[in-house]
């Protein structure tokens, strides 16, 4: 790790002037990348700012059918929280299956989304549910946040605050994990909302995307049957060491039917 | 027998200190004075050197030292050797020069071509980023089949075609002729895939100088710190025994990649004489991926002759064995004598052929890996006994039964040099197929086909050599060490016991295991026992441990030095109570004098040793301390069964363990609950190579699996909980009756498991999958 000036943060505005007044400064959350990242050295930030004591990102509140989720917040709360099982149990079943204990219980929902990791989980809840990113500058629909790989809309300096999730009236999401990093090789996540159904794929391809030829499939006839023998395409996914682009293009289906299913 | 003798389950005596943090690993030592290392590693798989340039490193903060190949080239040192010479057909293998700091080409991403020594780590790090090494790219090797074309990039001069040896074993026109009369003829193609071996514990090394004594102190996170003494001694940096002290505290696991004499430790005892510092290195995760030896990595192709009966006939086997860039300590005798000999398995298979080439590639040096050639021989003979069962439409349990060595035919020479010592087939096929509840395996089938599963079965019925090894024997096979080991039984004044051994524990439990054997002998409690093991200064002599050898050489060495105590104390006992030697009976920690009321303790006798007021001084030298050395008379060979029960879901390839049983022949066990773990753990690291670990290198010799978000290491969720149980025949040529258990499970699980998976996608014509199945290779098999 190369050295760097550790500024603790009190509250959102304390951060933000912080971070602006490094020459390269950087937000740190949870840290779930930020830290390994400067431990094997492939970065080099002059100052970075802890936000863990920040109690105003912390927190999760459900209101007029809404969850509002504080960015500071960790998968082990959002997972663990009664109110959120109540209201949408898929986002506490989303925050449950992320990375293992120690990373649900320092991860947050706000520097997951911020980092953007194309196999991350919760990219796929903000847009499978038609979810509001908050910052401290705005308000940001989730189909506009997650712009590319490791890219948001969020602005220099920019801090989200929290995330605000309506309540769908049924939810769902599967992954298939990849063997060695159980992020998501795809994850589906399936919601019938009042303003019609959302298909999000994370994993696949280089940032979180909808699938609308299955929205559209599911809009008429909200079963897996619905779904039967539907791909993605395979032009545009990932390819690694770990899946080709037509497995990954198929198990966008298999995922997805699974997801409707689960619905119920 | 005492409560904690031989045959108890006794809680492991090392634990306290490991789960209550106390355990003292090599990186925990801190030395007065203490330096920190960083070594410069080459990024390219294939370069040379054109220069290294230190000067702006070592002008930065806290730097002490750096040195380079150049530096040890100008010294005059020794390059790292190789233990153990294989002689192919066209002569001896080739040895290429092995230099621990590379100066003019580097042959693999992660070859040290700097160290930089430093006051801190941090700082050490720091500078090592600052040294600039100019290198010029040049094709590189990194797979076997690219190192064999034509054209390909040469690893070594002195090894034309990348070839190290082409070696044989077994009359290949003999065996053809066996083939001329076969009813039928199984063909396989194997791949055995190059596994990182990833112990818990990266290595670390402490070495340090003193001046006034002129004596190097190394801690190392070895297997067998003897080994290193002499290796790193006599062959590199030129220092006698008595000057070197070598320890290898408490160690996380080795399995094999901490036997082998690396770099770093050589370096570091080299550098702390120049700087007149302690010194320590320890590597990080992704340094461990590309610096520790790698292990399998053998391509195969394989035929069986069988009769109409399915009575085997012939065995041909044809493999290419990747060393890696250089040669590992042990490297050469993994495919050979650790493998073609076991080609006969568990069967009398009368004739056999085995023809193996050992390419240098571009890419980590490859050796010992838990089961090391046994694994690969069992996964070759399980896979096609299994396919040439399925192909002649006979149940593959029956046509083990129809080959299997019979229990009265034992000692049994086999074809391929190796004489089995004891041994049930029958016995634990039929016991692991009752746990497997094999019988009932269609309804399964049928229930899971019914949810749209496919389930399979799959037998391996391995064998192994463990208890290495007759040090003639393997001298004859171009060991160029011996493989006895050594023990020293130190009584105490009052009766306590120390127990010196030339094994290594690293999570073998050694320290419970020799204690009860102990305890057992001489009536003591096993509290009373201590067991020492791990520095050249306190040990007479050792080899390690590796090849499942603690109990059946390591415990047969304590067997011996027992012997001499008790030899000893009767001495004594008679001495004290008047009788004739011939007389006295030990037991339970009692002498009696035979037919009387007369006893003395074992206690009492030790004090006697050490307070010799009372005793025949003029035949008998005071004292209670014998040491024995024990060179086996024959290598041991555990065997068993291994029963796997998989379903896969076609919709997305994963498979998933669904049973497991074990049934093994360890010979006499002295503590199960520590055989079970080991079996455990020697199947979850089976279950790896089989379904996850799959180490892969790109076309420039890149290492894409450099961490654990893209090498798979095994989840306790991978596998489900197991049935394992032993049935015992002793070891006929130990004092303990002992074969070994440490690696059985790792040598017969991937075929068990790989068995199952291909019975599981026969029905949808898949014939062949390379291990690791992983989810997306049994996919594309399923939708080729």
């Amino acid at each position: 790790m190369h050295d760097f000036t550790y500024h603790a943060a009190g509250s959102v505005a304390d951060a933000a002037a912080k971070a602006a007044a490094g020459d390269d400064a950087v937000l740190m959350a949870g840290g779930m990348t930020l830290l390994p990242t400067l431990k094997q050295r492939l970065a080099q930030p002059s100052d970075v700012v802890d936000l863990s004591g920040v109690a105003e990102l912390r927190g999760i509140k459900v209101e007029g059918g809404a969850v509002t989720v504080g960015a500071m917040t960790v998968h082990d709360a959002v997972a663990n929280s009664s109110e959120v099982a109540a209201a949408i149990p898929a986002l506490a079943d989303v925050a449950g299956h992320i990375g293992d204990p120690q990373v649900r219980n320092r991860g947050t929902i706000g520097g997951s989304i911020a980092n953007n990791d194309p196999a991350a989980d919760y990219p796929a809840a903000l847009v499978g549910l038609g979810a509001t990113v908050c910052t401290d500058r705005r308000e940001i629909a989730a189909d506009d946040f997650f712009t590319g790989m490791f890219e948001t809309a969020l602005d220099e300096g920019e801090i989200v605050t929290s995330v605000r999730f309506p309540a769908p009236e049924a939810a769902a999401y599967v992954k298939f994990p990849n063997p060695a990093s159980r992020y998501a090789i795809v994850g589906v996540f399936v919601a019938r909302t009042a303003g019609g159904v959302r298909v999000a794929v994370t994993g696949a391809a280089g940032c979180v995307y909808r699938e609308t030829a299955m929205e559209a499939a599911l809009e008429g006839n909200f079963s897996a049957a619905a779904l039967e023998g539907m791909t993605a395409s395979a032009d545009d996914l990932n390819e690694d060491i770990h899946a080709s682009a037509e497995y990954r293009a198929h198990l966008v289906g298999v995922m997805a039917r699974r997801a409707v299913a689960a619905c119920g | 027998m005492p409560k904690d003798g031989i045959g108890a389950s006794v809680k492991r005596k090392e634990d306290y200190r490991f789960i209550t943090g106390q355990g003292a690993y090599t990186d925990d030592i801190d030395r007065p004075g203490q330096t920190y290392a960083v070594f410069v590693r080459s990024p390219h798989a294939h370069a040379r050197i054109a220069s290294v340039d230190t000067g702006a490193a070592a002008a930065m903060p806290g730097v002490v030292k750096i040195l380079t190949g150049a530096d040890y080239a100008a010294d005059g040192l020794g390059g790292l050797p190789c233990g153990w010479q294989v002689t192919g057909k066209d002569g001896p293998m080739v040895e290429p020069p092995h230099p621990p700091l590379a100066a003019d080409r580097v042959r693999h991403v992660g070859d040290q071509v700097a160290v930089v020594i430093a006051s801190s780590a941090a700082e050490a790090r720091d500078a090592a980023e600052a040294v600039a090494v100019d290198y010029e790219a040049l094709p590189a090797a990194a797979s076997i089949e690219a190192a064999l074309a034509a054209g390909a990039a040469q690893v070594h001069d002195e090894a034309p075609g990348n070839l190290c040896y082409d070696w044989e074993i077994g009359d290949k026109a003999d065996v053809d002729a066996a083939f001329a009369g076969a009813h039928h003829v199984t063909r396989v193609e194997l791949v055995n895939n190059r596994l990182v071996p990833n112990a818990m514990e990266p290595r670390a090394a402490v070495a340090e100088y003193d001046r006034a004594t002129r004596e190097y102190t190394l801690y190392t996170t070895s297997q067998n710190p003897h080994v290193i003494r002499l290796l790193m001694g006599a062959f590199v940096l030129q220092l006698p025994e008595h000057r070197l002290r070598v320890v290898a505290p408490d160690v996380g696991g080795g399995f094999g990649s901490k036997i082998f004499h690396y770099a770093e430790e050589a370096i570091l005892t080299w550098a702390a004489g120049k700087v007149a510092r302690p010194i320590k290195w320890t590597a990080e995760r992704a340094e461990s991926f590309v610096t520790d030896a790698h292990g399998r990595d053998h391509v195969t192709v394989a035929e069986l002759a069988l009769d109409a009966d399915g009575r085997f006939l012939g065995l041909k086997v044809d493999t290419r064995a990747n060393m890696g860039a250089y040669l590992s300590t042990f490297a050469p005798c993994v495919p050979t004598y650790l493998y073609a000999t076991l080609l006969a398995g568990q069967y009398t298979t009368p004739k056999i052929w085995c023809g193996v080439q050992a390419v240098f590639t571009h890419t980590v040096p490859v050796d010992a890996y838990r089961g090391a050639g046994r694994p690969e021989a069992t996964f070759v003979v399980e896979r096609i006994v299994e396919t040439a069962a399925h192909e002649m439409g006979i149940d593959p349990a029956e046509l083990r039964r129809r080959n299997f060595v019979p229990s009265d035919a034992f000692p049994y020479q086999t074809p391929v040099a190796l004489v089995y010592d004891s041994g049930d087939y029958e016995g634990t096929l039929a016991a692991a197929l009752a746990d497997a509840d094999y019988n009932g395996f269609a309804a399964r089938r049928a229930e899971a086909e019914a949810r749209g599963k496919l389930r399979g079965i799959g037998l391996s019925a391995y064998i192994e050599a463990c208890g290495i090894a007759p040090s003639a024997v393997v001298g004859s096979l171009g060991a160029r060490a011996g493989l006895y080991e050594c023990g020293e039984v130190r009584v105490h004044p009052t009766g306590s016991v120390t127990f010196f051994t030339g094994t290594h524990s690293h999570g073998q439990g050694h320290e419970t295991t020799f204690a009860q054997i102990i305890a057992d002998r001489l009536g003591v409690d096993i509290d009373a026992v201590e067991v020492v093991h791990g520095d050249t200064s306190k040990i007479p002599f050792g080899m390690g441990t590796y090849g499942s050898r603690s109990l059946a050489v390591g415990g047969s060495a304590l067997a011996r030095a027992l012997d001499k105590v008790e030899t000893k104390a009767k001495r004594i006992a008679a001495h004290l109570m008047e009788a004739s030697e011939a007389d006295i009976e030990f037991a339970d920690g009692q002498f009696t004098v035979a037919g009387t009321d007369k006893s003395v303790g074992f206690g009492d006798v030790a004090l006697t040793a050490y307070v010799p007021h009372n005793y025949p001084i003029e035949e008998l030298e005071p004292g209670l301390d014998e040491t024995a050395y024990y060179d086996p008379a024959n290598f041991t060979f555990p065997a068993g069964c291994h029963v796997c029960e998989v379903e896969i879901d076609p919709d997305t390839g994963a498979v998933e363990i669904v049973n497991f049983a074990a049934s093994d022949d360890f010979g006499n066990v002295i503590n199960p609950m520590i055989v079970e773990g080991q079996v455990h753990g020697g199947i979850v690291q089976g279950v790896g190579q089989a379904l996850l670990e799959g180490c892969v290198y790109d076309g420039e010799g890149q290492l894409a699996t450099g961490s654990y978000m893209d090498y798979t290491m095994p989840r306790a969720d991978d596998v489900p909980s197991f049935t394992v149980s032993t049935r015992t025949t002793p070891c006929p040529h130990n004092p303990l009756g002992a074969k070994g258990c440490g690696e059985a499970g790792a040598i017969a699980a991937p075929a068990a498991v790989m068995n199952a998976v291909h019975h599981a996608l026969a029905s949808r014509g898949v014939s062949r999958i390379d291990m690791p199945a992983t989810p997306a290779r049994v996919w594309q098999a399923l939708n080729a």
